[in-house]
């Protein structure tokens, strides 16, 4: 129970940049970060789905994180970035603007998503931390992949 | 979990797996003393293991069975029952063996019901044996000898040296001794040497050639741009030894399909006990290996023909031998390899499907309606069975008749890119045929583009290339919004491959070139146009992500040789996207693949417009291409229009006076060709290609109409293209050039259809026969009655009164035109119809429409005649 405990107290997050807003995903679902090159977009796919591309021999297929969550991704003079994550052996890609760095934080600052937040990103967020400057959203990696009802309740 | 406990499980439920199989065979062959040599080791190295590790339920179960089959091994009767229950200990040992794989430890709960059982046998043999014994003048029996053959197999077989050795055999380490023994024996039996791998393994490995091979071939793309690069030669070799590497992990993927075979003769067994039957189960063919993959996907469709066959196929002993069969049904399942396919055969001599009850069937299902498979033959309608929610077993067993049938078997195979095929004659036999990929893993296919995107079409669909050009051979026509390319004899949908995909930026844009890949799908032909082809390439096929499996469009991706990844077309995707009803999908397949086969029900006409506001149609088959020329191409010449056509001047033909050949524009034509020559007919406007029914309902005493008939809802005329073609050569129908007209042969021709009568009619005329046509066979008759002399008859089969069958018969049964040739028409071209014509006499059989085949027919019986 105890070192339950100190785990949950020392969760460590990748931080991305998404149409201005700062997200975090949890340390232990990020396989890698990359630039996605050579995508192959696939015709009659759901809108969420930016396409597939070949990392080292995998398909992956690359999920427009901006769209996902209705933001609008920022053109920052950089390559898009991809944060890699996998699925019931399956491999995704998150497109996003700019990747940060990690951070350590407690788990115990971690807050309720605040009841007037947009519904969609209410939907994929375990919660927010309050940041010096700005705030950090917490997404749920499976909540995001979950596109299919997504789209069902769009 | 424990290495020790996992490979245990794996093991054990392998020899479990042989036991299944070998006591079915020692029920069978009591006498085989082997068999049961070989179980009882399996039995007795489980129960060894067993106490080795600790698990007693275990134990307890294998200890019991062994008893029992100890006393078997005493000589004893392996009855029915004692058999089932040593199978239904198995089955609880293998119960257990989940559970502990799961929970890494035996689960909680009971054997002594089992273990009764077991018990209960056990001294019932014995005391059967006892009174055997005491019988006084008892004949030497089987199971004495075999007792003997067994103790000297036991002594003779290489078991436990070192337990030998020991001096005891039992108690020190009896699991490994005897474990190695039977490995021994498993090595022996292989010939050749064996080690476990894991699938993952495997895979791993797989997944890593094929990246050897992307990298490959980056590789001798780099090299290709530097010519004098000293990396050639090594590169040479890098590239056999890939393409050598990954044939080799491909086979290491490649099983042999008893492996799914396994469980049958147990399944059989059970359920001969359960339904009363006498079933024999023959397997050939049982080391066709094929890929894993597939393998895995087959098992369950193949299971379930199998207990179809044995429920539904055969029949009671009782039925059989008052049907005068031998009471053992017999039920055959055979594999072998054919080109990079795998055909698999399950075939019984059973009663064979209800024809009746699947017309009935798909009738009150709305698949087809009365008039329609009244016409169907035998083995048209038996294709029904493969229509989705279609089961006929009126009762619904514990065996199969579930809901779920042919149609998910169908479903499957489907998947897999498979075909699947019925035969059944009643009383005699049911059989289907199966064929399918050897691997699904890589697949040859086909790289094309499709606005500015690369897409792979699996080889295996692809018929043909064809480039269409404007101006070309092969063009690119419109009906309509449908575009359609005459290719040969047949009009393809064309479908193009952007605007399935819904990448056309221009949707609108004028298809007029491209590349067509000609793909089929089961008997649906079609034409995929893409903006170019590339070449053909091996690719490794890799599954969809789970986000993009609901697009039909693809079966697949999988990574190019440059490392881009790329779409796996679907051919089935597309040709549902195509538009057919499952129905006339299910129709069109039931006429056997033969477009011209389904004449009868639905006719493809074209229908325009000319002279007057009514439609008219014309029998597609009977154009030969549809052009759309310039106006101011048309010359006048000798008071006649005329347009030079590919290097020949072809005279047009108004349809009717009302039907002026325009000034200027596009003007639409109706083109005929026969040999060398062709002239058009001129139209106001093409406006559909309809499938109908053609029935002309009102005859016609205009020149040049046969008649009214209702087509598409709207009464149409349907035009008489014979009264045309002379209109443009006088000697159309007797042409000089004409290489058979040196004496011409009087043709009689049989048809209860006006409307064949008056097709043909022109087009016999056309190669040089002299033609009486009659509408019934009696007419026919009569004509022979009176003394007429005819070189050929051609009838039709299918007519009211009196049929081409019976004609035929009559024809035959005269000895004055007895030696008469009788060509058939039909529409129904099946195994069953030839032979049934062979045996009333016809000469040759031609398929309706297919002038050519008619023509060539005629040709050889009238020949046949001269030279006689």
């Amino acid at each position: 129970m105890n070192s339950d405990n100190v785990e949950r107290n020392v969760n460590e997050y990748v931080t991305a940049m998404v149409g201005g807003q700062l997200f975090g995903l949890p340390i232990r679902r990020v396989q890698d970060v990359f630039i996605p090159e050579r995508l192959t977009r696939v015709p009659l796919a759901p809108p969420e789905i930016a396409g597939v591309l070949n990392l080292r021999g995998r398909i992956v297929t690359l999920i427009d994180l901006g769209f996902r969550l209705g933001l609008v991704r920022e053109d920052n003079g950089g390559p898009a970035m991809a944060i890699g994550v996998e699925m019931n052996g399956e491999s995704y890609g998150l497109l996003i603007d700019s990747v940060d760095e990690v951070l350590k934080l407690d788990g115990a600052a971690l807050e309720r998503n605040p009841i007037n937040l947009d519904p969609r990103l209410a939907s994929v967020s375990t919660g927010i931390f309050r940041l010096d400057g700005q705030l950090l959203m917490v997404i749920d990696v499976d909540r995001i992949l979950d596109i299919s009802i997504h789209a069902a309740a769009a | 979990m424990d290495d020790l406990l996992r490979e245990f499980v794996t093991e054990t439920n392998e020899s479990l797996d042989v036991v299944d199989v070998e006591l079915v065979r020692f029920e069978q062959d009591p006498n085989n003393a082997k068999i049961l040599d070989n179980i009882f080791r399996l039995v007795h190295t489980i129960k060894g293991t067993c106490g080795f590790l600790g698990l007693p339920r275990l134990e307890a179960l294998a200890h019991a069975a062994e008893t029992v089959m100890g006393k078997f091994r005493d000589g004893l009767p392996a009855t029915n029952d004692a058999v089932t229950v040593i199978l239904a200990t198995i089955d609880r040992i293998k119960e257990i063996l989940e559970s502990l794989e799961r929970d890494q430890r035996e689960p909680d709960g009971a054997d002594a019901d089992l273990i009764a059982d077991l018990e209960r046998i056990a001294e019932r043999t014995l005391a059967a044996a006892r009174q055997q014994a005491a019988e006084p003048a008892r004949v030497l029996r089987p199971g004495e000898v075999s007792l003997d053959e067994l103790e000297r197999a036991f002594r003779d077989t290489p078991v436990d040296p070192p337990a030998l050795k020991g001096g005891k055999a039992e108690k020190a380490g009896k699991a490994k001794p005897v474990e190695e023994a039977a490995k021994d024996d498993d090595t022996a039996r292989s010939g050749s040497q064996s080690i476990r791998v894991t699938v993952d393994t495997l895979e791993q490995l797989m997944t890593m050639v094929s990246e050897l091979v992307l990298t490959r071939n980056q590789l001798l793309e780099i090299v290709r741009r530097h010519d004098d690069s000293e990396f050639k030669t090594p590169l040479q070799r890098l590239s056999n030894v890939t393409a050598e590497l990954q044939e080799g992990v491909m086979k290491t993927r490649m099983q042999p399909i008893g492996n799914a075979w396994q469980k049958f003769p147990r399944i059989v067994r059970d359920l001969c006990n359960e339904l009363g039957k006498k079933i024999e189960l023959e397997l050939q063919g049982a080391e066709t290996e094929l890929d894993r993959q597939v393998l895995d996907l087959i098992k369950d469709p193949l299971t379930h023909m199998l207990r179809n066959s044995a429920d539904h196929g055969l029949e009671t002993p009782a039925e059989r031998r008052a049907a005068g069969k031998p009471e053992q049904g017999h039920i055959r399942l055979s594999a072998y390899h054919e080109g990079g396919h795998i055909v698999i055969r399950i075939a019984d001599d059973g009663r064979g499907l209800d024809t009746a009850r699947i017309k009935a069937k798909a009738v009150a299902q709305g698949l087809v309606s009365e008039a329609d498979i009244e016409k169907m033959s035998e083995a048209q309608i038996h294709k029904f069975i493969f229509a989705a929610g279609f089961s006929t077993a009126t009762t619904v067993t514990n065996v199969s008749g579930r809901g779920v049938g042919m149609d998910v078997v169908r479903t499957n195979i489907d998947q897999i890119g498979g075909a699947i095929d019925v035969k059944s004659i009643a009383g005699v036999g049911l059989s289907f045929t199966i064929k399918i990929p050897l691997t699904l893993a890589i697949v040859a296919a086909l790289i094309v583009e499709s606005s500015g995107e690369r897409f792979a079409i699996p080889q295996l669909s692809v018929v043909e290339l064809v480039r269409a050009r404007k101006g070309g051979d092969h063009r690119i026509e419109r009906i309509k919004d449908t575009t359609v390319l005459r290719l040969r004899d047949k009009l393809l949908p064309l479908a193009r491959l952007s605007r399935l995909l819904g990448t056309d930026a221009d949707a609108d844009r004028e298809v007029e070139s491209g590349f067509i890949v000609v793909t089929q799908v089961g008997s649906q032909t079609f034409g995929i146009v893409v903006d170019s082809v590339f070449h053909t390439e091996e690719i490794v096929v890799k599954p969809m992500s789970t986000k993009l499996r609901h697009i039909a469009m693809f079966s697949g991706n999988t990574i190019l040789g440059d490392g881009a990844v790329i779409m796996i077309i679907d051919p089935n995707g597309v040709a549902q996207a195509i538009g057919s009803t499952v129905t006339s999908q299910m129709i069109v397949e039931a006429a056997q693949d033969r477009v011209e086969e389904t004449a009868e029900e639905a006719t493809s006409l074209l229908v325009f417009r000319a002279g007057s506001t009514q439609p008219k149609a014309v029998p597609l088959s009977l154009i030969t291409r549809l052009e759309e020329i310039d106006a101011r191409k048309i010359e006048m010449s000798n008071g006649r229009h005329m347009v030079q056509y590919r290097g020949q001047l072809m005279p047009l033909i108004s349809m009717s006076p009302n039907v002026n050949v325009k000034g200027e524009g596009a003007q639409p034509l109706l083109v005929f060709s026969d040999g060398a020559r062709s002239m058009a007919l001129v139209v106001d406007e093409i406006i559909d290609i309809v499938e109908d029914r053609l029935a002309i309902q009102v005859t016609s005493d205009v020149p040049g109409v046969l008649g009214s008939a209702v087509i598409k809802g709207q009464a149409t005329e349907i035009v008489d293209v014979g009264h045309f073609l002379p209109l443009a050569f006088e000697d159309w129908f007797r042409r000089k050039d004409n290489p058979t007209s040196a004496r011409q042969h009087a043709v009689l021709l049989i048809d209860d259809s006006p409307f064949f009568r008056n097709m043909l009619t022109p087009v016999l005329q056309a190669a040089g026969y002299a033609v009486t046509a009659v509408g019934s066979a009696r007419e026919a008759l009569a004509l022979l009655e009176d003394g007429r002399a005819f070189d050929v008859a051609v009838t039709d089969i299918e007519m009211p009164d009196m049929d081409g069958y019976e004609f035929a018969e009559a024809v035959r049964a005269d000895a004055r035109h007895a030696e008469l040739p009788v060509i058939a028409l039909s529409s129904q071209i099946s195994a069953e119809s030839i032979e049934r014509g062979r045996q009333a006499g016809f000469h040759d059989y031609v398929a309706k429409f297919d002038r050519q085949g008619l023509i060539a027919a005629l040709m050889e019986q009238t020949d046949v005649g001269r030279a006689a």
